[in-house]
């Protein structure tokens, strides 16, 4: 690995281009930790479910508790209207999860530390949330921006500042996870080069800051994931019952 | 001094990625679009069988899983509690047995020492009767005897003082004049030795 603490964010190609088109979708290293975060939730999750004892064994365990964990999130927050989106919101969940945990061993590739991919995933929910809100309320939804017990002469400004954050969701979901994700890794490599640049007289004091960092970014790994799938479940909470 | 360093660290790690963002040709790999089709394709792709599987196999089956593991364990709760309650309406019928034995027990038990007692004194009444016979009749002898007994004395008084005085005299004495003194005396002891 180079010294440049960027360069842990390239994607490079693994095997040949493909070309569809006019579009290049060759398999890269972004592609690996996606197809290696995805199968290893299906295996553990398969796992899970396969037997079902009264006493559960570690794995079922996991499973279980990872489904009423996420089920709980859910019906905290957009209660029991949201409940045929469960699956995808769990699947995000652990999808983030994951992304964020495999980045965290070594020489990996964190698919969630780039803008593009949580920008399509929060594009995704956005435009997804909208439709949900369309579909269930027609044009009563444009009442989402505009709150109830607003003075008339406010209201004009209110209304802009609603658009304005509501358009900004995306962006916000998508930059919140990717800033996240960036910034923890390129410290942890910035404090990992400190270590060798300083010796083994100096390298002490950066190395044990990096042992710090590492439980901190697996702290943010899970809160991150987390507030991706919560910040999800409010904006459908929204879309499924109109509050304002 | 210490703190100093780490201040003094964090400010250099940001001068490096700085540095760094400088140095790259566009900065951070990120913003280069050369392999954003390719991304957005292979998480489309993984994402979405993921999703699929997830959402049509085996989260429907870890729900089921819970639901009749939920299930199974109200069941057990509900026949630990019928049992339960039959153990205590048993443990009742069981106590009313007891009870019911033991008042039975009581009556049995004041029954015959009723019937012992009655038993008891109705021997002693007969008892008591012959006892209470026996001594009247003997009292009755008793009383036969005493009232011969002063005419006994007499006779053997007269008989005897009859004898004396013909020892003593030699002659025979009239009879009557002996019985009459005897008579007279035994009427003046009589009460002394038979008070009546």
């Amino acid at each position: 690995m180079a010294a440049n603490p960027m360069s842990q964010f390239d994607v490079y190609r693994i095997g040949p281009e493909i070309k569809v088109g006019a579009f290049d979708i060759s398999f890269t290293n972004a592609s690996l930790f996606m197809i290696i975060s995805t199968v290893s939730i299906l295996l553990i999750f398969n796992l899970g479910s396969k037997k079902n004892a009264i006493l559960p064994n570690k794995i079922q365990l996991l499973a279980e508790l990872s489904y009423t964990f996420v089920a709980k999130m859910i019906s905290d927050t957009a209660g029991s209207k949201a409940k045929p989106y469960f699956a995808f919101i769990f699947s995000l969940f652990m999808f983030v999860l994951f992304c964020n945990m495999f980045g965290m061993i070594p020489y990996t590739f964190t698919v969630t530390s780039h803008i593009i991919v949580t920008f399509v995933l929060a594009a995704f929910i956005f435009i997804g949330v909208t439709v949900i809100g369309f579909i269930k309320h027609g044009f009563g939804y444009l009442k989402l921006f505009v709150p109830s017990g607003v003075p008339a002469i406010l209201l004009p400004l209110i209304v802009v500042i609603e658009i304005i954050s509501y358009l900004s969701r995306p962006i916000s979901l998508s930059v919140r996870l990717f800033a996240n994700m960036m910034a923890g890794h390129t410290m942890m490599k910035v404090f990992g080069g400190f270590v060798i640049s300083l010796g083994i007289v100096g390298g002490w004091l950066p190395l044990s800051f990096s042992v710090a960092l590492t439980g901190l970014e697996i702290l943010v790994a899970f809160l991150q994931a987390y507030v991706f799938a919560i910040l999800t479940c409010i904006y459908l909470n929204d879309a499924l019952n109109l509050h304002h | 001094m210490v703190k100093k360093i780490y201040l003094h660290l964090i400010f250099l790690s940001f001068f490096f990625i700085k540095e760094a963002f400088a140095a790259e040709s566009g900065g951070m790999p990120q913003l280069n679009p050369e392999f954003w089709v390719s991304q957005i394709f292979w998480l489309v792709l993984t994402f979405g069988i993921m999703y699929l599987v997830l959402s049509k196999l085996i989260l429907p089956k870890i729900s089921n899983n819970l639901e009749s593991r939920k299930s199974q364990i109200l069941e057990n709760i509900e026949a630990a509690e019928k049992q339960r309650e039959d153990s205590e309406t048993k443990l009742k019928e069981y106590d009313q047995i007891i009870l019911k034995s033991k008042t039975e027990a009581n009556a049995m038990f004041n029954q015959a020492r009723e019937k012992a007692v009655k038993d008891i004194n109705a021997k002693r009444d007969v008892l008591d009767k012959q006892i209470d016979d026996e001594i009247a009749q003997a009292e009755k002898e008793i009383q036969a005897l005493r009232d011969n007994a002063p005419d006994k004395i007499n006779k053997i008084a007269r008989d005897t003082s009859s004898e004396l005085l013909q020892k003593l005299i030699g002659a025979e004495v009239n009879n009557s004049s002996i019985s009459a003194i005897v008579d007279d005396l035994s009427k003046r002891n009589g009460d002394k030795y038979y008070g009546n």
